[in-house]
């Protein structure tokens, strides 16, 4: 799914990264946490995330997450976005909440960056 | 504490300054650290990891210290995180190692962190682990992430950080 098309499921607006609206993603995931996001997220996914601190967008980085989905409206700080900027990683805002965004995403096609937990840890210990 | 490694076999290395509660730019010792190992022919997942790693211990550091510093050195056969603080230190460390166990406070929760799923992490992605903590004087922290052996550090060792 390209970028341009996910913001059009969520209504989203394009806040870094109009220039990237082709960029393919085709998994994401969803969390608060960063700890979690840290855990279980994966390089390339789309981080769906109601947390409107940079320290979203150094997780990102530090795994290589393609961009950013900002639910719930968030407002972003000016620090927020200047360091999406120079980390070059697209940040998008919508007003659904993390449910509705991560369901409007499932039901065109998007899966999950894991399914579950259990069988993820099982497969890292192989 | 510090057990550094002998520096003829180190290719490149960091060492970072962290203060305690500086919230502000949590994290971008984590980006500095994946910034300096980028096209020096390390694996990718390899960064990745050991950038979670810095991610995770930098956390715990400001949230926890009042002062601490952060390294890393990129070895023939491995990359190395070793992080030392002068913090309140860890009572319990087993009980520290568990999912879930947390004394974060709201400021730390306000940054997306006190999941109680740091120093769990750091263990599940390295390959080597050693904490040692004496409370009320600091933490010292060393975590590995080995190279596979066909591993040659490239020339370019110019330093982007
Ligand atoms: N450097 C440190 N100095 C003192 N105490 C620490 C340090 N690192 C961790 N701790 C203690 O160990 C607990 C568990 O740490 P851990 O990183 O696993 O979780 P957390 O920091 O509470 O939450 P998370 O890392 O998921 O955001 C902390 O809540 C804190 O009490
Ligand atoms: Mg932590």
């Amino acid at each position: 799914m390209k970028l341009s098309e996910i913001r059009k499921i969520l209504d989203a607006r394009v806040v870094v990264g109009e220039d990237k609206l082709d960029l393919e993603i085709k998994t994401a995931f969803s969390a608060d946490l960063m700890s979690d996001v840290l855990a279980f997220a994966r390089a390339g996914c789309l981080l769906i995330t109601g947390l409107s601190n940079p320290q979203a967008v150094r997780t990102a980085y530090a795994l290589d997450i393609a961009a950013i989905c900002v639910c719930r409206g968030k407002t972003l700080s000016a620090k927020f976005i200047e360091i999406a900027r120079e980390l070059k990683i697209p940040i998008l805002v919508t007003d659904y909440i993390m449910f509705e965004t991560s369901g409007r995403l499932f039901r065109e096609g998007m899966t999950g960056c894991i399914r579950e937990v259990a069988i993820e840890e099982k497969s890292r210990a192989q | 504490m510090k057990k550094s490694p002998a520096p003829s076999e180190v290719y490149l290395e960091g060492v970072f300054q962290l203060r305690g509660r500086d919230f502000v730019d949590a994290g971008l010792v984590s980006s500095r650290i994946k910034n300096s190992l980028k096209n020096k022919g390390v694996p990718e997942d390899t960064i990745r990891k050991i950038a979670v790693i810095a991610f995770e211990t930098e956390i715990n550091i400001i949230s926890y210290a009042k002062e601490g510093t952060i390294s890393f050195y990129l070895l023939p056969d491995r990359v190395v995180i070793e992080a030392e603080d002068s913090g309140e230190g860890i009572e319990n460390i087993e009980m520290a190692l568990q999912e879930g166990f947390s004394t974060a406070d709201d400021s730390i929760r306000e940054m997306g962190f006190g999941a109680g799923m740091g120093l769990p992490n750091i263990r599940k992605f390295s390959d080597d682990f050693e904490i040692v903590s004496e409370p009320g004087r600091g933490t010292y922290l060393k975590s590995s992430v080995m190279l596979n052996g066909n591993y040659r550090a490239k020339d370019d060792q110019d330093d982007n950080a």
